[in-house]
């Protein structure tokens, strides 16, 4: 779904992805979500066209974007590896997985690949905390994750 | 058809849940899966359970090439298997438990309404129905309920004063954002029994007068969100939620929003201001959300432990949940085993039960067979205690008298590898990575704590004085929990671990 965003028809775009939620309480978050959802990333060229919808000037909706760490300003690799970083998984080898997915990739937290394939970004909890340490490929969770499962993994994306 | 149970909870997805299901579908055309929600032992996850005479008998764990192998025992009838645990019921984990919230977590399909009434669901809502809004306020005061999030306040003041509260619109807002690393009971409430969680935010809303609400929903938790979702699709489409709740006079509107990965929106402004649409940044209070929360209208923050206690207290009457529990600490917490532990899960019990007792006998020690070092109990803004503090009891009070918290109930269990001075270096990291930036002592404390932490570790312990000044300006001088409670794990690694922040000084020494 991502798409380059430099043009005209992303205004457009956007304009139609936001309506939706224009009679929402409080809609910038689900606005954000959706344009994220479409393009991959929060383009800069969303910025004013929110800004309009929400009567909002636009350093107000750029310090919304750039406050939340989900929101990105740029595509990201094919495939998002995110490791969680949080106390539970410490405490059963998070730092061993991260040292091995950093090495194996050769890119430190929030790089992208040269080949575009992977990025790698931490993640504070996950809710699996019983079954340490775990992660994110994509959209799909990973617990009581090994060396092994992350080659696996990675085998698979790249 | 023999009905076979595979948990579509995220944890067991995370474990091949979804593989095991589809292959057990392949090979059994005579099986008829249904998607539950998770028991809590995690160790046994992907916990598959198939329906005989015998009652539900469980196998696990389960791994999608174990499934031909179950197939040629015989499990569809019960069969022998190396992975065959018997009745989940009967294992000494769940056997010990008292369920209340979670009492249908785990038997039943999630997002069938069906399911749910059939085990109790919707009893708490009728009778509230039957009442007004005063006397409901004062059934949840008598039960002696107090916020799950974690401040331990009383649910039914909170509503007292949002009842009291003038406004055209109140809202119910469900604080769903379980950031606490070691913490996923409301995870599991929602992926496991959505149906209790909105019962529960109906009720409230007709306590208070509130005729809309919000989960405001964690990112990280795709999978809640999806079953979120489609119990509140089912609820209105069956009448729970809309213009007239049940055909009564009441009516109540839910919508699911997501959050987008920041820590600080759990805490109760912030995540309001994050709800309306801005940048999350905590508010000072006063004034309080009860009275000028959401959009500025009387406004009920609680967590989804609190809300899902709800309809059982309505159910069953206050009487019977104010009977569980220890001092001041009235009915059950659902205590989250995480981290290093070999009996890792959610484990229901009334308050009351010492954390030893639970990190030893219940979680069976730590995971590695190394000795239990350390258990952080409340998040990352929780203390660190040593086994020395094992007699503490699960009790608001018991934990802050030993300077600790309970939080949200997540205990993480670590082995005798980890080095405490860079777990308090992590919980001031944490604290600089995910400030709001709103007030000093958190935004500029947090970043000034790391580097005076990696002086004392790089052997300067004269620091050691300025971090613990450091740790009291935070505490008493920062907006909101995240600044105000990150001295708690940094303080008591200090204090119960302080070997590991003089460990380059020895070395220097010895030289």
């Amino acid at each position: 779904m991502t798409q380059n965003a430099s043009s005209r028809n992303v205004v457009e775009r956007i304009a139609e992805i936001i309506a939706p939620y224009a009679g929402r309480e409080g809609p910038a978050m689900p606005m954000l979500h959706a344009i994220q959802a479409a393009f991959g990333y929060v383009p800069e060229a969303a910025v004013p066209v929110v800004a309009q919808a929400l009567n909002l000037s636009r350093a107000e909706v750029h310090g919304i974007v750039s406050f939340y760490h989900d929101f990105r300003h740029e595509p990201a690799g094919r495939t998002v590896l995110k490791l969680c970083r949080a106390e539970a998984c410490q405490s059963f080898g998070a730092d061993r997985i991260a040292a091995h997915a950093t090495e194996r990739l050769g890119i430190s937290w929030h790089e992208t690949t040269a080949d575009g394939a992977v990025t790698l970004e931490p993640v504070f909890c996950l809710g699996l905390c019983a079954a340490a340490p775990c992660g994110m490929v994509g959209d799909r969770s990973v617990a009581r994750l090994t060396n092994a499962r992350l080659d696996a993994i990675l085998e698979d994306v790249r | 058809m023999t009905r076979v149970f595979v948990p579509r909870d995220a944890l067991a997805i995370a474990l091949g849940a979804d593989e095991v299901a589809a292959a057990i579908a392949a090979s059994c055309p005579q099986a008829m899966i249904v998607r539950n929600g998770s028991r809590g032992m995690a160790w046994l996850e992907p916990l598959v359970e198939v329906e005989t005479q015998a009652g539900r008998i469980g196998y696990g764990p389960v791994e999608p090439g174990d499934v031909a192998g179950l197939v040629a025992a015989g499990f569809l009838a019960g069969g022998p298997h190396a992975k065959r645990i018997g009745r989940p019921e009967d294992v000494p984990f769940f056997a010990r438990q008292t369920r209340v919230t979670f009492s249908r977590c785990g038997l039943t399909d999630p997002v069938s309404l069906d399911d749910y009434k059939a085990l109790g669901g919707l009893s708490g809502l009728r009778r509230a129905l039957a009442m007004d809004g005063l006397a409901i306020v004062e059934e949840v005061t008598k039960s002696g309920l107090r916020g799950r999030g974690g401040a331990g306040f009383p649910t039914g003041i909170k509503w007292r004063t949002v009842m009291g509260a003038q406004g055209p619109q109140k809202y119910i807002v469900c604080n769903a954002d379980e950031g606490d690393s070691g913490t996923f009971a409301d995870r599991m409430v929602m992926e496991g029994d959505p149906f209790l969680l909105i019962e529960g935010m109906i009720i409230a809303g007709i306590a208070v007068g509130a005729t809309r609400g919000y989960v405001y929903l964690r990112s990280e938790y795709p999978q809640s969100v999806l079953t979120m979702n489609q119990a509140v699709a089912e609820a209105w489409r069956a009448g729970v939620l809309g213009p007239s709740v049940l055909g009564s006079a009441h009516a109540f509107e839910l919508e699911i929003r997501v959050g987008a990965g920041a820590y600080v929106c759990g805490e109760e402004t912030s995540l309001l201001d994050s709800l309306e649409g801005k940048r999350g940044q905590v508010r000072a209070k006063p004034p309080l959300p009860a009275l000028e929360g959401f959009l500025g209208k009387p406004t009920v923050v609680n967590n989804v432990l609190s809300l899902a206690a709800v309809p059982d207290i309505l159910a069953g009457g206050a009487a019977a949940y104010q009977a569980l529990g220890y001092g001041r600490s009235r009915g059950t917490i659902p205590v989250q085993l995480a981290g290093n532990i070999r009996f890792g899960g959610l484990f229901e019990v009334p308050f009351g039960i010492t954390l030893g007792e639970l990190v030893m006998e219940i979680g069976g020690g730590t995971a590695s067979g190394r000795p239990v070092r350390a258990v952080q109990v409340g998040g990352p803004l929780g203390a660190y205690f040593p086994p020395a503090l094992f007699d503490t009891v699960f009790d608001y009070e018991a934990f802050a008298a030993r300077d600790g918290l309970i939080g949200h109930g997540g205990v993480v269990v670590f082995d005798d590898t980890v080095d405490m001075a860079q777990m308090a270096r992590f919980a001031m990291e944490f604290c600089s990575i995910e400030s709001c930036g709103k007030c000093t002592p958190c935004r500029i404390g947090s970043t000034r704590g790391v580097e005076v932490i990696d002086k004392i570790v790089a052997g300067d312990t004269a620091q050691i004085g300025l971090l613990e000044d450091l740790c009291d300006t935070m505490k008493f001088g920062s907006l909101c929990a995240l600044g105000g409670f990150t001295p708690y794990p940094v303080l008591s690694a200090l204090r119960h671990f302080g070997e590991d922040f003089r460990r380059t000084q020895h070395a220097l020494a010895a030289e």
